[in-house]
């Protein structure tokens, strides 16, 4: 099973140590070694579950209600500058 | 950019919704509040808060998938698309991958042919899908850092798709204002491009003109107006073709616009490829869409652009041009209906709104619907000028003296004294008057000069303060010395 | 006999009688002693339930008085809820869940919040950033998971009753190893808002307590529909009391083989089939069913859930709340951050999700994945038109001892193939004890019902336990 552990980790954005690394690797591994059991369904008529009840169309009305959290929320937040919450520079977009 | 290369473009356009609240909660959309103010545990992302659909963002999507001709999904979703970056709470936005509310549809653009005339081209509509927006990060003037506001966190969009049908910066602007309009007839867009309720991404690529294959396209951002989706399209289709003939290659990036040195710039290239694991988002259930409830919105559209204009051509006797720009706002198509039930000369009130109204609005920024003239008070006009009682030459004096002032035409011209002198005895007394002091003109005629009469008229006008009428002066003048 | 030896209707007659501050006061004590060995309830500082108005004198109502102990992943306004996780180490939830909110109306009293594995991330609660709990029956052995603080807690006579999460087990195997009751509702009986989510698809918050009449009145005032979770059932809520009668007759139980098979402890075994013996003497008709898909299901699970795991986490990126790592740029500033505030659990499963779900493999795996479990619901679907209620042991030995799987995850993983099953398929499943091994662990029993039939469950659970009457047997501490 090729598992390319690195890429996932940066797309996860998680820093990872070599040991880490290692057991991680073999840990998955071993995972998805075992849910390899799932190719030998026959799935080809069968859709996909991605609700367990048939719910649909659920909506909410167009209504404004002001919520206080914000305030709170910025107190507590691991850094902020005024009404903002701050983070390391990012690259212009 | 040579003939040998052809430019195939299409557009990205996001446009936000106006709904009160947000897509999935119920925090104002309002613009301009306070960093933060408008925001709640849901569009913070707070741990265990959930998102619930407004329904009006469905509403309006579809409202606009009818107008574009699209094919409305019967059953729909949405999507996570998984990307880490601070204007972006959960990690993941909300967003349409596979079921998009809207498939494939188009719009009619008017576009200038080879030979200068004016002809329709379709645009295909690749799909259009709901989907949240981000919220905004400040970089200008801090060290080391940004700050995030999110605001705009959850603001509904949606998300317009074009085919790679334009083939010049052009087409480009015309397929901008054709859909504003029609954005703007709906009423689900205030099309706003500065408070970024509509903004716009190119994809540009060029290939031998016949070639069936797509060349290498770039994305270009950062376009602020429509002006300047075109500048930028016309230097990437430049720069690319540049590129090739000098026996380059163009690369697949994407590329800021700069408005202030006029050039596109690679992006700082992100430190990876992109791979948003879309899924099924698990917080929202499935949508169905009935076709009885599309058909009830569709009778709720209002008479789009282009219907709007191809009648105006039928009924009124409008040229495709004049029809075309009277339609591209709503309020300007309201205006000239109102003036041609106040007085039917569609051709000549569309004139007067296309050369002098609209000139005078635009020196003072004003939109049509806060214009000092009413549709009434410009029919008005034109009526006077019509029965003769004022010259087109003094209407446009009296016009600027009603869009200053708010009178009437007739107001005006009661004020000022520039009813046109119709009184024939009176004239006739001016015509002899100028017939004894031009009596060189008057041998002159008399010997077969037919253009000294102008001149005699141009003198009676002169002499009347420009109050006679013309065509009567005429026939006094030549009544009087005729042979 | 003690006040925090009382059940929850118990507690709540008594704080009517004699107040609530004597039940307070015995529990306080009873958390102070045993707390310490059992790490059953995170961050608990005496004077938190003893100082605050709100604690001293609870507003009236159907539960007034009740102390009811909340999983440390259920948002509690005001007070710190972290998930057992660094990372949101002293995060203070500025709205309280949907269920906080409807058991505070009821009257009850939030009081302690109990520990579980990281993020809900475990079979075993042995990967709290806390520290592991311990089973009251047997220190050396684990209480079971994510909800092993709830059950431990309830089991030890710290709180009456407390609320747990249930995504592939974690309410019922934790009931099972600690000798309690547990329940997972339907999927979407009970509101998630606010209830820090694992798998989003399959996260339930149920009651975990003393003896089923106390279920049922819990789940009286957890379910019902609430608007701000748009995963939430519409169905009517029935005053699930009503079903705490002795009436088994004529009821269809059906055995799942495939619930039986190689692995299963033979005590688990004989004690769950003593109690298919006790229905069947009761009135009940006793049938061998098939669920084919079964052996499939740990596998889609570990797919699925860890696919949504992987999305729901990435909110905890050090930008809003929680800890960050500062760091000079960006990247760094998540990668160090989420290095730092995730445990090896967590981070195993974020890996494999984040896999799942990634360019060339989203349809082998997840795709696949949520094929397969359209096939197990169908296996539910088709079992309901022979039985009406499914019968299985809730886990397939007693509680483990702590670090005997740890080091092996796919172990633990497995542990959970008896209760996963009802989460692909959004069913109810409720753990009851039946019995205990001859070293005097306790074993569970897991009834299965048709969707939003959470009553006929009540109804069957009460019957056994009234029957084989052994809710009195306490753990020795």
């Amino acid at each position: 099973m090729s598992f390319e552990i690195e890429k996932v980790a940066e797309l996860a954005r998680i820093r990872l140590t070599p040991d880490e690394k290692n057991k991680l690797q073999s840990d998955l591994g071993a995972i998805l070694g075992y849910v390899e059991k799932l190719k030998s369904v026959d799935t080809s008529q069968v859709s996909e579950t991605s609700h367990v009840m048939d719910l649909t169309n659920v909506f909410r009305e167009d209504k404004v209600l002001p919520s206080d959290v914000s305030a709170a929320v910025l107190r507590a937040a691991p850094d902020r500058d005024g009404k903002f919450f701050r983070v390391p520079k990012t690259v212009e977009r | 950019m040579t003939t040998v290369y052809e430019a195939v473009i299409g557009l990205e356009v996001h446009v936000q919704l106006d709904t009160h609240s947000k897509i999935f909660c119920a925090c104002s959309t309002k613009f301009g509040s306070e960093p933060n103010a408008n925001t709640c545990p849901v569009c913070l992302g707070l741990p265990g808060s959930l998102p619930v659909l407004n329904g009006q963002a469905l509403h309006l999507a579809v409202k606009v998938g009818i107008a574009l001709n699209c094919e409305i999904s019967k059953r729909l979703k949405f999507d996570r698309k998984n990307y880490f970056y601070p204007d972006l709470p959960k990690a993941y936005q909300i967003s349409q991958f596979d079921q998009p509310v809207n498939g494939a549809g188009w719009l009619l653009i008017e576009t200038r042919s080879e030979d200068g005339s004016w002809k329709e081209k379709k645009i295909g509509i690749h799909r259009a899908h709901l989907e949240e927006d981000a919220g905004k990060l400040l970089h200008e003037g801090i060290e080391g850092a940004s700050l995030v506001d999110f605001n705009r966190a959850g603001v509904p969009l949606l998300e317009i798709v074009s085919d790679p049908d334009l083939s010049s910066p052009e087409e480009a602007y015309a397929y901008l204002t054709s859909l504003k309009a029609i954005l703007q007839y709906l009423e689900v867009s205030d099309c706003n491009m500065e408070e970024g309720s509509l903004r716009c991404d190119a994809n540009v690529s060029i290939r031998k003109r016949g070639d069936k294959n797509l060349g290498t396209k770039t994305e270009i951002k950062n376009l602020n107006s429509f002006k300047n989706v075109q500048r930028a399209i016309q230097y990437e289709i430049e720069r690319q073709t540049e590129l090739v003939e000098g026996g380059g290659r163009v690369i697949q990036e994407t590329r800021l616009w700069n408005d202030v040195k006029a050039q596109t710039f690679v992006m700082r290239s992100k430190e990876q490829a992109h791979d948003y694991r879309y899924f099924p988002e698990p917080d929202l259930v499935p949508l169905t869409i009935e076709s009885a409830a599309i058909e009830a919105i569709r009778k709720e559209l209002p008479e789009l652009p282009a219907a709007k204009a191809a009648r105006f051509r039928k009924d009124y006797g409008l040229g495709d041009y004049d029809a075309s720009v009277l339609v591209q706002e709503k309020a300007l198509a309201a205006y000239f209906e109102q003036a041609i039930k106040a007085h039917a000369n569609a051709k000549m009130i569309s004139n007067w709104m296309q050369s002098e109204l609209l000139a005078l609005l635009n020196s003072k920024k004003l939109a049509i619907q806060s214009s000092p003239v009413s549709a009434q008070a410009l029919a008005g006009l034109v009526a006077l000028i019509e029965s003769g009682t004022i010259s087109g030459k003094i209407a446009k004096d009296v016009l600027p003296v009603m869009f200053e002032t708010g009178q009437t035409a007739q107001e005006v011209v009661r004020e000022k004294g520039w009813v046109q002198v119709t009184d024939e005895s009176l004239i006739e007394t001016i015509a002899d008057k100028i017939i004894a002091d031009n009596s060189q003109s008057v041998q002159d005629y008399r010997a077969g000069k037919k253009q000294a009469l102008g001149f005699l008229v141009g003198q009676m006008m002169k002499a009347s303060q420009g109050k006679v009428n013309p065509k009567l002066a005429n026939e006094v003048l030549a009544r009087k010395i005729g042979v | 006999m003690k006040p925090y030896e009382l059940t929850l209707r118990e507690s709540r007659d008594f704080a009517a009688a004699e107040g609530f501050d004597a039940l307070r006061s015995s529990l306080l004590e009873r958390i102070e002693t045993l707390n310490p060995k059992l790490n059953a309830l995170v961050r608990f500082k005496r004077e938190d339930w003893t100082g605050s108005p709100r604690l001293a004198s609870p507003a009236g109502g159907e539960l007034a008085g009740v102390p009811i102990a909340i999983k440390d992943n259920i948002c509690v306004k005001g007070l710190e809820t972290a998930c057992a996780s660094k990372i949101l180490k002293g995060h203070v939830p500025p709205y309280d869940a949907a269920v906080i909110e409807k058991l505070k109306g009821a009257g009850a009293v939030v009081f302690g919040q109990c520990n579980m594995d990281e993020f809900a991330f475990g079979s075993s609660c042995e990967t709290s950033a806390f520290g592991p709990v311990r089973n009251p029956w047997d220190l050396e052995r684990v209480p079971g998971g994510s909800s092993g603080g709830s059950a431990a807690a309830v089991a030890a006579g710290l709180v009456p009753a407390a609320l747990g999460s249930d995504t592939g087990g974690s309410i019922r195997q934790p009931a099972a190893f600690c000798g309690v009751v547990g329940l997972k509702p339907t999927y979407g009986r009970v509101s998630r808002y606010g209830l820090i989510a694992f798998g989003s698809s399959f996260d339930q918050i149920g009651p975990i307590t003393k003896n089923v009449e106390d279920a049922a009145l819990l789940m009286k005032f957890l379910a019902g529909h609430d608007a701000r979770d748009s995963t939430s059932a519409p169905e009517e809520v029935p005053d699930y009391t009503k079903s705490l009668r002795r009436d088994v007759k004529g009821l269809r139980i059906g055995l799942p083989e495939e619930y039986f098979g190689a692995g299963l402890d033979p005590e688990v075994e004989k004690s769950v089939r003593e109690a298919a013996d006790v229905y069947r003497r009761l009135g009940a008709e006793i049938k061998t069913i098939k669920l084919p898909h079964t052996p499939y299901a740990v596998a889609v699970y570990y797919i699925v859930a860890v696919a949504e795991a992987s999305s729901n986490l990435g909110r905890f990126d050090g930008v809003r709340f929680g800890s960050r790592i500062a760091a000079d740029s960006l990247k760094e500033m998540y990668e160090k951050t989420r290095e730092e505030g995730f445990g090896a659990e967590a981070k195993r499963r974020i890996l494999l999700g984040t896999f799942v779900l990634s360019a060339g493999y989203y349809d082998a795996y997840y795709r696949q994945g949520q094929k397969v479990r359209t096939l197990i619901r169908q296996d539910f679907q088709k079992a309901w038109e022979s039985v009406d209620v499914l019968l299985s042991p809730t886990a397939p030995t007693p509680a483990f001892k702590i670090g005997e799987k740890l080091s092996d995850p796919l172990a633990m993983y497995l542990s959970d193939i008896m209760t996963i099953p009802a989460n692909l398929a959004g069913v109810p499943a409720l753990s009851l004890p039946c019995g205990f091994t001859r070293s005097g662990l306790p074993l569970g029993l897991q009834l299965m019902g048709r969707p939003f039939d959470e009553e006929t469950l009540i109804r069957a659970a009460y019957t056994l336990e009234q029957e084989i009457g052994i809710t009195g047997r306490k753990p020795p501490l």
